[in-house]
Parts: structure tokens; C-alpha cells; sequence
């Protein structure tokens, strides 16, 4: 008969110790396009007619329109790079998508579209608070159950979700985040109301992967929905289709201000 | 259509050809419905006949909106005709349970969705409304439902326990709450950009999808894939076996209290979806295929028999290991048995319809990209419990390996994609074999050359219609054991 624990006990430490130092398990994947606009041939809207949920767009009249992508709709598919003559938009390892204000996730040429966003809320005090333990509730709300695939992965001894204090809970009682993955589906609409309800104050939102972002691939039809943050108020937005987990711990990190925001106004610093 | 006979049938000629099929040992695959350019509705049955003939596609034009149903003779066809009924608005003559799947109750569309008169990006108007339960009255029966929302990181779905102390006398399982109506955003997407929304109709089953998908375009184009995407594509299958069934022996090992095991199970994944990064860019395998053939070469293939090797050793540890261990073993034999004519009758299929005895695998019977070449060896098991589930998709992963090493000793070289460019009116049907089963795309291509009606069939929609067979007369304390045996996901289901 196998001894588990002995088993378990040889097979030694199998944890990174990403983000202090160490890997980030994330070496060959491929993340968010990066784009530069200044490379843009002049009318060219290769990659407009190449983005399947919309995330690239032209902006301005004819002759000077130019090229604006708001990555809180980008699915990483590529096909925007493929489709690129110029190589302004290329293949990239950023990931770290995670930011507090959704227009943050936007090109600076992307009016601010009169006010759809959640106010910057007051958060003063939450690192002291819950900065050493923090509880999720996740909520999949119409996913395609690749968001649910990188959750579960938070857990397998490699990343080890556990050792940064945050921890998965089944009540939303006791749960300090709500996150929310998938469009929000007509159907998910209520019960993703009720379980935000039930949870104690203070409370906070992370919209994981395009899906609860926007909407992602799906935006729009007579099912889906464009995102939490029509059924919830939304603190932390983090796109990506799905995020990996190195971008899930980042975006946990960074709600209980024990990460910076690495993405502003569309650009990766 | 390649591969595929197809045959028009009038509304009572249905009744006798499902008959017919089941005479010679067929089995029905799926059906659904279309909108032809003249406005009336055809219904489309795909049958497959005995092992080594080509499967049939059945079209049939209903009289009046009204087919009758055919669940009397197939039951497996029940789930196919309510959500024709749903998303077209057909009526289904004598079906047993005529009541919603798709669409929940409440939802009122002013027009079927799927119906082309349907006002494009109009939200469907919904106020919960109480759905129709089975009729389960006793002094001491308990309900229990449970969900949508669950425990720990799982996909949204509700269960209705229908209960006396720990006997389970009945069970629901209340799904679609994650549909996203992707069928209907397909709908005027060009050809080539399908394959991004067919990656994401089950994330972990993204690579089946897209090949599927793209095997489709390429029947309604009639085009030939080089040779070098076909090797590829089969390697990529290939792996995305080998990390979802990995991840399969994790849940199994979670739901018996392995708590070592289940990390190992965890472990051995995560390693899996690194070589998937490695070779694709993408911990899914998505971002690769294209109808066609592939959108860029496969990388890191220099060396990656080594950096499979020790995985494969430590998968066949991890496995021989789990099989060792009684308090494992205990739990998955005669747990949930599934019986070979419950599996023929309500369309079990994969390692599930497998581990009941039924021999049926796409791969060697409707060969695709190169398994034509290189069949794969189908391994079967009679008792149909979670023991026997458990012990296909063991032999699967093994095999897989064998296979991915067999590839990489011979890459062929050429092209990466040809033309693929189908004609307005066309249409084509693709299959894959992925982790989970059978899976179907029918691609319709409209007048203006863009993708028109797309019917997609994942493994898991037909096995959550088999699962509650499983469970009706069982234990509480089974439930969760044998649920993770069947290795289903819901977004491929719900859509």
C-alpha cells in the first residue's frame, strides 16, 4: 500500500517563490499584444477587421484616423499580430493586466466614454486590514471554464496560493473578494447579485479575464452579458483570456495593495 | 460533404430509418436545425451506422414547425429536440418532456433566438420563473438543491437532490445558466475568425474545438491540409489529452481524500500545461489552428522528448501508485455503474460509453488529420463503474505519450496552411475525439460568404444527459466520487 505522506515528504519542495524573487511559471506563454502606434502604416485597419470581440478600433476622421485598443476586450488571440503589415502590434510576455480603474486598460486615443465606469472607491486601509489574509468567493458567472481551469492551478503546489495568505471559501460570508469570472450570462445574473449581497462590508469585486472585464468574445449576444461591473460595483479589472495564474496572483496582490499596477492608460510600464 | 451520406427524409420517414439504423447497430449523433434561405426550417439528424461506413446526415423539413419525436426509439435524442424547441421554436410531437433545457424559465424571447427574424444583440427578456420539476412526492422525501454557486472554484450549475437519510431517490442536474448563445454569435463572423470563438466554447477543451471547427470549413471548402498541420494537430490532441486527463486523476484523487494525491494529480498538470506553453504559446493550445491548417509552426520541439520523458515516468509512478492504494480503489468499485444499454440509449460517449463496454472511438473509425496513418489501439472495460471510467482514461494517458513519442520521431515537413476559402452555400461537418468524447461542428457558410448556421456538439452535453441515470438509487456519499469519474465540464454543455 502507498504512503501518501511519506511520498509527498520525498518529493520535496515543488513551490516557487515568485513574487519574491523566483520563477513565475510563465516563461513560454504568450500574453497581451503590445502595440505601437507610431509604427501604424498611414489608413491601414488590418487588425480592426481582424479583432473578433472589438477591442481594436479606429478612432478620428478619414486620413488621420487612428489605431486605439482597449485591452479590457482583448482575448490574446493573435490575430490582430498576424494581421499586422507594419509590426506595430506585436507578441509579447505581458500579462500583468490587472488595474483599480478600467480605463486604465484602454489606449490614451479612447475618449473616456462619458462616465460608465465605477468611481474610484476609497480603500484606504485595506492592506492593514486584510493585507495578511484575504478570503475569495469566486462566482463563475458564464465562462468557458478556461478562468476556472487557471483558479484551480492557484492551488497545485507549484504556485501555492496558501503561503501568500489568500484563500479560497465557500461561504460568501466569510469571503472578503468577490471574484467574478465570465460574462454574466442572463441566467447568472441574480444569483451573482445574491451572492455580493451576502457577503460582509467591506467587501471588493475582481473582474477576472475579459469575459467579466467586457463581455470578451461573447459580448452582446442575447445570453451573454458585457461584464460584472453591469450586475456589481468592480474594484479590480484584470483581463486576459484567460489570465494565468501568475496574473491572478498579481491582480489578488495588487487589491490588498501588496503589488504595484503595472498598466496605465494602455501602456505596460 | 465528405465522408458523410446524405439522404432527405419526410417527417414519417424518420420513425423507420432510426429503426433501420439500430437494426445494423448504429447509433444516432446528434440532431439540429437550420433556417434554409427560403425562411422554413430543416432539421438535420446526423446518424452513425455500424463501424466502418460513413455517417448518414438525415435532413428532413417539418410540417407545420412540428416534427414528431423520436426519443421513443433514440432517447438520446430527447436533449437535441427540446433545444430545437427553445432556440427555433419547433414543436416536437409526444416528446416525454417537453418542458425547457436550453432557455430558462422565465425567459421570454419575443422571437426563437436562433431564428433569423430575431433581433441581433437584443438581450433576451428574463425574469426567473419556476421550472418544472420531476413529480417526486413522499412524507420523508427532502430536496436539496444546490447551486449555482458551489463550493470551492467549480463551473455554475445547479443539482436537485431528491432524498431519504442518505439514499439519493432522484437527481436533477439544472444546467444552462452558463449558455452564451455561441452558436448565434458565429453568425456572420468570417470563416477564419470562427476559430477564436470555437477555442473558447470549453476553455480546456479548446484545441478538439478548434479542430473540429476547422476541420468543418475545410469539408464545405473541399480544401487539403499539408501534411506537416496534420501531424501537428494530432500531436496537439494528443496533449491536450494528456493534461485534462491529468487533471482528472487530481479531482478523482480529491473527491476519494487523497490529499497527496490530489496535489500530486495538481502538480503533474501544471508541469503539462507548461510543455502546452512551450509548444504553443498558450497553457490551452489555442492560437494555433486555422482552417486550413496551422497559423505558425509548432516551437520548442527540439528537445521536448526529453522534457517529456520525466513526466511520463512520473505519470506512470503517479498512476501505478493511485492503483495501489485500496482506500482508492474501494471507493470507485461498483460506484455509479453505468450499464451498456443505459450508455447506447441516452448517447453516452468517450472514455465514459467506453468504460461500458461500447466500442466506438473517431479516431480509429472516422479518422481525422493523422490518425488515418496511425490508428489509435481502443481500450474498452465492461463493469461501467467509476473504476472502469477511471481505468479508460488511465490506459488513455499512457497511450497518449506512446503516441506524442511516435510523432515527434518522424515531423514531416511542408507547408503550413493552404487555401481555404468555401463558397457562399457550402457546408461541411467536422469531428474530433477529444478527452472527454465525441465532438461534433456543422458549419453552414451563408450567401454573403461568411459563417451562417454553426451547430456545435461537445462531449459533455451528451454526458450530462447520461450521468443522472448513474445517480438516481444511489448514496449521498457516492455522489461526488462518481461525478468525477465522468470527467464532464459545463461550458461545453451549456454553450
Amino acid at each position: 500500500m502507498p504512503l501518501w505522506t511519506l511520498f509527498g515528504l520525498r518529493a520535496g519542495r515543488a513551490t516557487t517563490r515568485w513574487p519574491d524573487g523566483g520563477d513565475d511559471g510563465q516563461s513560454d506563454v504568450v500574453g497581451m499584444p503590445r502595440f505601437q502606434p507610431e509604427r501604424c502604416l498611414s489608413g491601414c485597419r488590418e487588425c480592426v477587421d481582424a479583432c473578433l470581440p472589438g477591442a481594436i478600433t479606429a478612432t478620428g476622421g478619414e486620413g488621420e484616423a487612428s489605431i486605439a485598443l482597449d485591452y479590457g476586450r482583448c482575448i490574446a488571440c493573435r490575430m490582430c499580430i498576424d494581421s499586422c503589415p507594419a509590426s506595430a502590434l506585436t507578441a509579447s510576455g505581458d500579462w500583468a493586466f490587472g488595474v483599480r480603474d478600467r480605463r486604465d486598460l484602454r489606449t490614451a486615443n479612447i475618449g473616456d466614454g462619458g462616465g460608465d465606469e465605477p468611481a474610484e472607491r476609497l480603500r484606504a486601509g485595506i492592506r492593514r486590514a486584510f493585507g495578511r489574509s484575504l478570503h475569495i468567493r469566486h462566482v463563475d458567472a458564464g465562462s468557458c471554464n478556461g478562468c476556472e481551469s487557471e483558479l484551480q492551478a492557484l492551488n497545485n503546489p507549484f504556485y501555492n496560493l496558501h503561503r501568500l495568505g489568500i484563500f479560497f471559501t465557500a461561504s460568501p460570508r466569510h469571503a472578503d473578494v468577490l471574484l467574478v469570472t465570465g460574462t454574466v450570462t442572463y441566467a447568472m445574473r441574480d444569483a451573482l447579485r445574491a451572492t455580493y449581497e451576502a457577503m460582509p462590508e467591506p467587501r471588493w469585486v475582481l473582474a477576472s479575464g475579459s469575459c467579466a472585464v467586457s463581455g470578451g468574445a461573447t459580448a452582446g449576444t442575447y445570453a451573454s452579458g458585457r461584464g460584472a461591473d453591469e450586475v456589481v460595483p468592480v474594484d479590480v479589472y484584470l483581463p486576459g483570456c484567460p489570465p494565468n495564474p501568475a496574473a491572478l496572483m498579481h491582480a489578488l496582490l495588487l487589491l490588498v495593495e501588496r503589488a504595484e499596477q503595472r498598466v496605465h492608460r494602455g501602456r505596460v510600464s | 460533404m465528405n465522408g458523410v451520406t446524405r439522404r432527405v427524409l419526410d417527417p414519417a420517414g424518420l420513425g423507420p430509418a432510426c429503426d433501420a439504423l439500430h437494426e445494423q447497430h448504429g447509433r444516432m449523433q446528434m440532431a439540429y436545425a437550420l433556417e434554409r434561405d427560403d425562411g422554413g426550417l430543416e432539421v438535420r439528424y446526423l446518424a452513425a451506422p455500424g463501424s466502418g461506413q460513413a455517417f448518414e446526415l438525415w435532413c428532413c423539413r417539418p410540417a407545420d414547425g412540428r416534427l414528431p419525436t423520436l426519443t421513443d426509439r433514440a432517447p438520446l435524442l430527447g436533449w437535441y429536440e427540446r433545444e430545437m424547441q427553445d432556440l427555433f421554436g419547433l414543436e416536437f410531437g409526444g416528446h416525454p418532456e417537453p418542458h425547457r433545457l436550453v432557455l430558462h424559465e422565465g425567459a421570454d424571447p419575443s422571437v426563437p433566438p436562433l431564428r433569423r427574424a430575431a433581433p441581433p444583440g437584443e438581450a433576451l427578456p428574463f425574469v426567473r420563473a419556476p421550472w418544472t420539476e420531476p413529480d417526486i412526492d413522499g412524507e420523508d422525501v427532502q430536496r436539496l438543491p444546490f447551486g449555482p454557486v458551489r463550493a470551492d472554484v467549480a463551473e455554475s450549475a445547479q443539482f436537485v437532490f431528491y432524498y431519504l437519510g442518505e439514499g439519493i431517490l432522484h437527481y436533477y442536474p439544472r444546467l444552462f445558466f452558463k449558455h452564451r448563445g455561441l452558436e448565434k454569435r458565429f453568425e456572420g463572423t468570417r470563416p477564419e475568425l470562427g476559430v477564436v470563438l470555437a477555442e473558447r466554447v470549453s476553455g480546456v477543451g479548446s484545441l478538439g474545438h478548434a479542430l473540429a471547427y476547422c476541420q468543418a470549413v475545410e469539408d464545405a471548402c473541399g480544401c487539403r491540409v499539408p501534411e506537416y498541420a496534420q501531424w501537428a494537430r494530432t500531436l496537439l490532441q494528443e496533449l491536450e489529452r494528456i493534461y485534462n486527463h491529468l487533471h482528472y486523476f487530481a479531482i478523482l484523487a480529491d473527491a476519494t481524500t487523497l490529499k497527496v494525491g490530489n496535489a500530486q494529480g495538481r502538480l503533474l498538470e501544471e508541469d503539462a500545461k507548461k510543455i502546452n506553453a512551450r509548444v504553443t504559446g498558450s497553457r490551452f493550445l489555442r492560437n494555433m489552428l486555422i482552417p486550413g491548417g496551422l497559423r505558425r509552426a509548432l516551437s520548442g520541439l527540439d528537445g521536448l522528448e526529453d522534457a517529456l520523458d520525466p513526466l511520463r515516468r512520473a505519470v506512470e509512478r503517479y498512476l501505478a501508485k493511485l492503483n495501489a492504494t485500496p482506500s482508492y480503489r474501494d471507493r470507485l468499485i461498483g460506484t455509479g455503474v453505468l450499464t451498456r444499454r443505459t450508455a447506447f440509449d441516452q448517447g453516452a460517449t468517450g472514455p465514459v460509453e467506453r468504460a461500458s463496454g461500447l466500442d466506438r472511438d473517431l479516431r480509429r473509425d472516422h479518422p481525422y488529420a493523422a490518425y488515418e496513418s496511425l490508428p489509435p489501439e481502443v481500450t474498452l472495460a465492461e463493469t461501467g463503474d467509476a473504476d472502469a471510467r477511471a481505468a479508460i482514461r488511465r490506459r488513455e494517458l499512457l497511450a497518449s505519450f506512446t503516441f506524442v513519442s511516435r510523432l515527434l520521431r518522424a515531423v514531416p515537413g511542408g507547408s503550413l496552411r493552404a487555401e481555404c476559402r468555401p463558397e457562399a452555400g457550402s457546408g461541411g461537418l467536422g469531428w474530433t475525439e477529444g478527452p472527454r468524447g465525441a465532438l461534433y461542428y456543422a458549419v453552414h457558410i451563408g450567401p454573403d460568404g461568411q459563417l451562417g448556421r454553426v451547430k456545435i456538439k461537445s462531449p459533455s452535453f451528451s454526458n450530462w444527459r447520461v450521468f443522472p441515470f448513474t445517480v438516481h438509487g444511489t448514496d449521498m456519499m457516492d455522489y461526488a466520487i462518481n461525478e468525477a469519474s465522468f470527467g464532464l465540464t459545463i461550458a461545453g454543455c451549456d454553450r
